[in-house]
């Protein structure tokens, strides 16, 4: 490849999962993309006028709009007739999917439209210093779900947007971690090769907002998965058709290594709430491997 | 050819004719009529678009800020609380120089929610950065969309264009218009070719992060843009009396000003009552007259300025507040004698016709009547006082 898709130089954070991210989603996509971001860290980072990380061409308009901008470039080609040589993507932080852009998010999906939408999932507002969002998970420290005396963090689970997605009835969406790339980008490839609408939600660390070491950034996101905390799934026309097998590990391994949990290591009786939540989607997903299964990914 | 329409069903006839590539609407009264003709278009196949149903006016205007941004040309319509609802869009097509077409079907703003005409919606959008044109009939709304693509899409200027029409009042009102031909909307508004665009063959970077190194510059780049626009529209308004023989100056209409003492300002479908009460008047041998503003955005205060300096008494009519200051519109005619020596003795600012209520002939002669040398600011017209009086018990 002689264009730079996504080229370094950008104002990340040092050990920034969504970076990570976008550079595999954009690269898995190719050339031949258009993307609308929302506002979020991503598009602040990415782009700091005169300076931009994008080799495909990108545009920025709000932070609840992307899909939306995206459904008009769509339109445009295929008034165009150059629909079929172009993947548009759609992006933004789980905020901005989540939370203020789910209007616009359902409305590309309800539509038909051909359009990949990725979520960046770091859990929370990071760009406007770690406020919650509707992707958050239960009893996380945020700036605005702080633990304190008379509470232990975020109340509520993370909203359950691939089923959301799926309620519409989409012919793809999968989950992802950049805990692994390979899996990651295969999924974007597998989705662009789809006719449309596509929602891929991406596990993206986030060393500031989360508290880990930056060098830890792949490993908090595989232990995110290996926990049953974030479930790699596959779906095509709304039927689980794969997930990722793993052999649990304990939900604190993945608890200690961040300090937005912290708060609760003392506190048996909170970790046992979140390990039932991991312990729900093992079940329900049924990621457990057994001892015949050899390929940790396994279609089902 | 002359036909029978429908304001409405004039428009749909006029964006047909310009064949925007992607349309997109959400439906409010009284715009309603204009997005179901389009679609209807559109699933009759005489119209070659890309209609995209969308789950608000939010994402309507974010559609067609995608289309633009592509290159391909757009239109979308709204009114009221819709216009509302894509405020923060609007800012953001006019700060990333996207010549959209919007036509704005004129309300009145919640609350109390109200479906009726005034001109507060787009009033208050006055500094999104949109060109923003005030029709009188429709004739003019017609006309003005047509005009309004070539000022929009004019490599100079490269913003978005806002033709606002009385709700109800032009949307529903029918006219004998003269509907122009196919040949001759090709002759005057060319196909859309974009400075700018998102194309894979050249990447470019659209709506990046502007810090305070560079941010003042984009702004003030739109600011001068506008005051090319003022300098812009006479020309286009006279490549398009050639074209299709109806004169317009585009920024400001003149009547019977010329002599005048009294002279009113007003914007939009009243000045066609204003017309007949100032013609009822002069006939009386009363010297009055009206200035009629077409261009709101950018606003011509030269032209006022130099209509307006040796009328002795002036009277501006809003249909539109600025709650807890004066009236808008007046508020920008005084402006525009800012530093200069000659200038009438009076400019009075008078307010009617908010949320439907009719503006009658009898309206604009009470507005004449008190057009005297003592200076009103925001005079309500038509006002009911015993709907004032309340007690609480
Ligand atoms: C309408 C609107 N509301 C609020 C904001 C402020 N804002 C900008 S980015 C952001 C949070 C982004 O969070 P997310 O989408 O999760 O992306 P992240 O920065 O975490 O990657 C907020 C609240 C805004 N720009 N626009
Ligand atoms: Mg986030």
């Amino acid at each position: 490849m002689n264009r730079q898709l996504f080229a370094p130089g950008h104002t990340a954070c040092v050990g920034c999962g969504q970076s990570l991210g976008a550079r595999l989603v954009i690269e898995a996509s190719g050339p031949n993309t258009i993307v609308a971001n929302n506002t979020g860290c991503l598009e602040v980072f990415s782009t700091k006028y005169p300076e931009s990380s994008w080799g495909v061409p990108w545009i920025h308009s709000l932070f609840e709009n992307a899909a939306a901008v995206a459904s008009g470039i769509e339109a445009a080609l295929i008034y165009l007739g150059k629909k079929d040589t172009v993947n548009v993507i759609a992006q933004g932080g789980d905020g901005g999917t989540a939370d203020i852009g789910l209007q616009a998010l359902s409305g590309m999906f309800e539509r038909g439209q051909d359009i990949l939408y990725v979520c960046y999932d770091n859990e929370a507002y990071m760009n406007t210093g770690i406020q919650r969002s509707g992707l958050t998970p239960f009893d996380a420290n945020t700036t605005t779900s702080p633990a304190g005396s008379a509470s232990s963090g975020n109340i509520r689970p993370k909203k359950p947007m691939p089923e959301i997605a799926n309620a519409h009835g989409i012919p793809y969406v999968a989950t992802a971690s950049v805990g692994f790339p390979q899996d990651l980008q295969r999924k974007v490839k597998k989705a662009v090769s789809i006719k449309g609408p596509k929602y891929i939600q991406i596990h993206v660390p986030c060393p500031l907002g989360w508290r880990h070491e930056p060098v830890q950034t792949a490993q908090v996101a595989k232990t995110a998965v290996e926990a049953g905390l974030y479930p790699l799934v596959e779906y095509e026309n709304t039927r689980l058709i794969a997930v990722r097998k793993i052999k649990p590990s304990p939900v604190e391994e993945y608890l200690k290594l961040q300090g937005r949990f912290k708060h609760l290591l003392n506190n048996p009786e909170e970790i046992k709430k979140i390990q039932e939540i991991a312990n729900h989607n093992i079940e329900k997903y049924n990621l457990r491997v057994t001892s015949s299964e050899k390929n940790l990914s396994t279609e089902c | 050819m002359r036909e029978f329409l429908e304001g409405s069903q004039a428009v749909t006839r006029v964006v047909k004719l310009c064949k925007p590539g992607v349309i997109s609407a959400y439906p409010i009264t009284p715009q309603t009529h204009i997005v179901e003709g389009l679609a209807q278009m559109v699933a009759d196949g005489q119209l070659n678009s890309q209609f995209v149903n969308v789950e608000s006016e939010h994402s309507a205007a974010s559609v067609v800020l995608g289309a633009v941004a592509t290159g391909v040309r757009a239109y979308t319509a709204t009114s009221s609380q819709g216009l509302f609802y894509m405020g923060e869009v609007l800012f953001n097509i006019a700060g990333l120089r996207l010549p959209v077409m919007l036509t704005c079907a004129n309300r009145a703003i919640s609350a109390p929610i109200n479906i009726w005409n005034d001109q507060q919606d787009s009033v208050s959008m006055r500094d999104c950065g949109f060109i923003q044109f005030y029709a009188e009939d429709i004739q003019e709304v017609v006309d003005l969309h047509l005009i309004g693509y070539r000022v929009a899409e004019d490599k100079s200027v490269m913003l978005p264009v806002m033709v606002c029409m009385d709700g109800f009042i032009l949307t529903h009102g029918i006219e004998t218009i003269d509907m122009p031909q196919q040949e001759e909307v090709d002759k005057f508004l060319p196909p859309y070719s974009a400075l700018y665009k998102l194309d894979p063959e050249r990447p470019l970077t659209m709506g990046p992060l502007v810090d305070p190194e560079y941010y003042m510059e984009m702004r003030f780049a739109i600011q001068e843009t506008h005051k090319e626009v003022i300098k812009l529209i006479p020309q286009i308004t006279a490549q398009f009396f050639k074209v299709f023989g109806r004169q317009y100056h585009g920024l400001i209409e003149e009547y019977r000003t010329k002599d005048a003492q009294r002279v009113i300002v007003a914007m939009g479908s009243v000045c066609g009552t204003i017309k007949e009460v100032v013609d009822e008047l002069r006939a009386k041998g009363k010297k009055v007259g009206l200035l009629k503003i077409t261009t709101y955005r950018p606003f011509p205060h030269q032209e006022i300025y130099e209509r307006l300096k040796n009328i002795p008494r002036v009277a501006v009519l809003d249909k539109a507040l600025s709650l807890g200051s004066y009236a808008p519109l007046a508020v920008e005619v005084k402006a525009a004698f800012f530093g200069k020596k000659k200038q009438p003795q009076v400019i009075s600012s008078f307010v009617a016709g908010l949320g439907g209520r009719d503006i009658t002939k009898d309206s604009i002669k009470e507005i004449f009547r008190l057009l005297t040398a003592k200076e009103r600011a925001c005079e309500f017209i038509d006002l009911k006082p015993e709907l004032l009086k309340e007690t609480y018990e």
